[in-house]
């Protein structure tokens, strides 16, 4: 009888505390977590919507183009305007 | 009395089992609720990742084609620039233009890092240095002094102004503008009668 008096009180004041101490931690680890996932979760809308000018690089892509196209249009124009450096020496 | 002496620690046990259940299950129920919020807002940052993904998945290439063409834009100049002027004016005309940039040198010719940049990138202005690279025999280079440069290239350019015949450089300092000429002119003219008519005959001269 003492025995089992004995093993409800380590019941009560040991097991119970512990176990609850245990998952209070848990569940404090737990939500802990919650708070930083919304955090990364609205750092990607973010990113994703900084990333929505990305299509424009097809456009500059274009320009770029264009632009030494014109480039070499006009060098080559100089290519025929200008003398070279060797023969103007000579 | 016998069976309640024997049933109280038994009843006892029982109420600490119950509060133990009661204890796991709302901790454990809480952590479930928690997880699931969890389990929701990496969906949200899954979803997200995804569209940075697929948004950002092409910017690789047509940055690479982009920087690709600028370096060809970039040694077509080069080349160009070397091939009319000579490595050694060209580096003068960089370092003219952009003080200091000789010593990073032109990029397809790594031999340009030891070329010393001519003195002409410390003494003439950019549009005096144009002009001369493009006139190849203007007289400018004659008139420039052995010694010492004629300007400080971050200064004034009155001195390699001066090179110039003086037409507008120093006096006088605003030239009269041009005659404004048009119906919207300040200045009407009348228009003269006899523009355009036949021409008179004068009277036969009387031998």
């Amino acid at each position: 009888m003492t025995l089992w008096w004995i093993g409800n009180a380590v019941l009560l004041l040991v097991i119970l505390p512990v176990v609850v101490y245990l998952l209070h931690g848990v569940l404090k680890a737990v939500k802990g977590i919650a708070p930083s996932v919304q955090g990364i979760s609205s750092v990607a809308a973010a990113g994703s919507k900084d990333l929505d000018a990305a299509p424009l690089l097809l456009t500059t892509q274009d320009q770029v183009e264009q632009t030494v196209a014109g480039l070499a249009d006009y060098g080559s124009s100089l290519d025929v305007i200008l003398d070279d450096a060797e023969e103007g020496r000579r | 009395m016998t069976v309640l002496a024997v049933a109280a620690p038994g009843v006892v046990m029982v109420l600490a089992v119950l509060l133990i259940v009661v204890a796991l299950v709302y901790f454990l129920v809480s952590t479930i609720l928690e997880l699931r919020r969890i389990t929701g807002g990496l969906d949200d940052v899954l979803a997200a990742v995804g569209e940075i993904v697929s948004k950002s998945a092409p910017v690789n290439g047509v940055v690479t084609a982009i920087n690709s063409q600028l370096d060809a834009g970039v040694d077509l100049l080069e080349g160009m620039l070397v091939k009319k002027a000579g490595l050694s004016d060209a580096v003068g005309l960089v370092d003219g233009m952009y003080p200091g940039a000789a010593a990073a040198g032109l990029r397809r010719f790594p031999e340009s890092t030891e070329v010393v940049a001519p003195r002409i990138s410390e003494v003439y202005t950019r549009g005096t240095l144009t002009l001369a690279r493009l006139g190849r025999e203007a007289p400018i280079a004659a008139a420039s002094p052995g010694d010492g440069v004629l300007r400080n290239v971050e200064g004034g350019s009155l001195a390699a102004r001066k090179l110039y015949p003086d037409v507008r450089h120093t006096t006088p300092a605003k030239l009269p503008g041009s005659p404004a000429i048009g119906a919207g002119a300040p200045v009407q003219y009348e228009q003269r009668d006899d523009v355009g008519a036949p021409r008179k005959r004068l009277p036969a001269r009387n031998p």
